[in-house]
């Protein structure tokens, strides 16, 4: 058991999984959105990070790490709140490419902002589990503490998400303003309240997945999530856009493919993992991998 | 009641309605009868304020709803089925029916007994997806769907389209008798004018949005030339 564990075959899954459920959650933020208000939120990756600088600034104040999680989480959500209103909602009914130039405006603004506030050197975030490596038998197993915290964390996120959407009234809500909004305000539904709920839940999930990010080995720097927002990105689209569990599925899709490039290939073509996939998932359902329609509405 | 004077809509150089007043009174059906483009699905989206007027006023007693969102006039109690049912396919039964009464302040549980109870296919088909749905099917829960917040008003857009004769003319008793038992208020839009004409107590006619008749739904129907030019029936 402990040669099974400490194999190399072991260790890429393991890594692969530990950077899969990062982009799971930026994928399941994308889909909250999109889902929500049929936009492609450019900005999700720097909304989050934002969200993260301004929470894990005040670790410097003296504050432990998870009211600091609390405080990005919090922060996220108001920005994502924010967003909608101020910049998505005078532009529903224009036509689609408006609020993805918007919104890519909006990410070019945050990481400017951060940078002049933060500066753009790379911070590093006391992380609340340690990051070394586990010994079975005198071998390395690739697990560390802090990687099982990350992916428990990500479990949680996504079960709570789902649970969210399936059993609760708010979820009842949001699902039908999203699928039917004329229809849901003639039943007394207040649409436009959904939509800024939406938003807000997608920029939470979204500053989860930033935090994870900045705690690990990588820090956090202006376009830390920049990356991390492209495999988010295509994992949504290999899930359809339209499934939240297709969008954890791609994730950890993606997160595999590319520890297993990087191990077996090269690290400089790992980033190729994600396209590789996107391109055969797309050959095969053009619609998505979990998608159940074969056309989507235009 | 439902009163609406002098209203006109514009869909930007189209004029939809024109002018249009008629009176909708508590406890009775009002038909709204005309051909295609007559602007009879658009008095209906003009009452529930998905579509603002240029003039004139609809108020429900005395409550004006001009200006008022969708959402609050839904919530004062008028339920609109619209065209096309708006059941939302990818919910299942029970899921549509619990938005139904969410926004009205009534017990879900003795809601959903009551219309199964009603509608005893809904009842077996609770867990199952709407698009499973047959018409038939779908236009029962559009209903149980509007009547489970209680409504005061009941507005129905062609409820009759796409069903079979025997289903039209059961959907046509079952408002009737649900118009009696809950002293609902309904305005019904129908182009099937001999099926609505039926149950109707008062029908409006339209005309490339202008009101051409309204009042006793027996007089209406027993007028030729509304028959002949406007609503499509053949005379003998």
């Amino acid at each position: 058991m402990s040669a099974f564990l400490t194999s190399s075959l072991m260790h890429n899954i393991f890594g692969g999984l530990a950077q899969g459920v990062v982009y799971s959650l930026v994928a399941l933020s994308l889909v909250i959105v999109w889902q929500s208000t049929h936009v492609l939120n450019f900005a999700q990756g720097a909304m989050a990070m934002f969200a993260t600088y301004i929470g894990m600034t005040e670790i410097d104040r003296g504050i432990g790490y998870w009211w600091c999680v609390i405080i990005s989480v919090a922060v996220g959500m108001i920005v994502g709140g924010l967003t909608e209103r101020v910049l998505i909602r005078p532009l529903y009914g224009k036509p689609e490419i408006n609020p993805i130039v918007v919104m890519v405006g909006f990410l070019g603004v945050l990481e400017a902002l951060s940078a002049a506030i933060w500066t753009s050197s790379t911070r590093n975030i006391a992380e609340p589990f340690s990051q070394i490596f586990y010994h079975a038998n005198g071998n390395l197993v690739y697990l560390s503490p802090f990687i099982i915290f990350q992916i428990i964390l990500a479990i949680c996120i996504m079960l709570l998400v789902a649970a969210l959407f399936r059993f609760t009234r708010l979820g009842l809500q949001l699902r039908a303003s999203a699928l039917a909004p004329e229809v849901s305000r003639l039943l007394g539904i207040r649409v436009s309240r959904m939509l800024t709920i939406g938003w807000m839940l997608s920029a939470g999930v979204g500053a989860i997945a930033a935090v994870i990010q900045a705690s690990g080995s990588f820090g956090l720097f202006p376009t830390n999530m920049d990356g991390i927002f492209v495999a988010g990105f295509i994992a949504a689209a290999v899930g359809g856009l339209e499934s939240p569990i297709g969008a954890v599925a791609g994730g950890l899709l993606i997160g595999l493919a590319e520890q297993f490039i990087l191990a077996y290939w090269s690290p400089n073509v790992a980033p190729l993992g994600g396209i590789i996939i996107l391109v055969v998932a797309l050959m095969i359902r053009p619609q998505g991998l979990f998608t159940k329609h074969a056309g989507r509405r235009v | 009641m439902i009163r609406v004077q002098n209203l006109s809509v514009n869909y930007g150089a189209v004029k939809a309605l024109r002018d249009v007043s008629f009176e909708a009174p508590t406890g009775q059906i009002t038909a709204v009868l005309g051909a295609n483009g007559a602007g009879k699905t658009t008095l209906l989206r003009t009452i529930s304020g998905l579509v603002t007027p240029k003039t004139g006023s609809i108020h429900l007693d005395e409550r004006p709803l001009v200006g008022v969102a969708t959402e609050n006039i839904a919530r004062m109690g008028v339920a609109h089925v619209p065209e096309g049912r708006g059941v939302i396919e990818e919910l299942t039964v029970e899921e549509n029916l619990r938005l139904g009464a969410m926004a009205a302040k009534v017990d879900l549980a003795e809601g959903l007994r009551e219309q199964y109870e009603r509608f005893a296919a809904l009842g077996e088909r609770r867990k199952k997806l709407c698009s499973t749905l047959s018409g038939g099917e779908r236009q029962m829960l559009a209903m149980a769907r509007a009547l489970i917040a209680k409504p005061r008003v009941l507005l129905l857009d062609e409820p009759s389209l796409g069903l079979a004769p025997q289903v039209t003319a059961q959907l046509m008793r079952s408002i009737h008798d649900l118009c009696e038992s809950e002293h609902l208020t309904v305005v019904l839009v129908e182009q099937n004018a001999k099926s609505a004409l039926r149950i109707a107590h008062r029908a409006v006619v339209l005309h490339l949005g202008t009101a051409v008749a309204s009042g006793d739904a027996t007089s209406v129907a027993a007028d030729d030339n509304l028959r002949r030019y406007y609503l499509g029936v053949v005379v003998e």
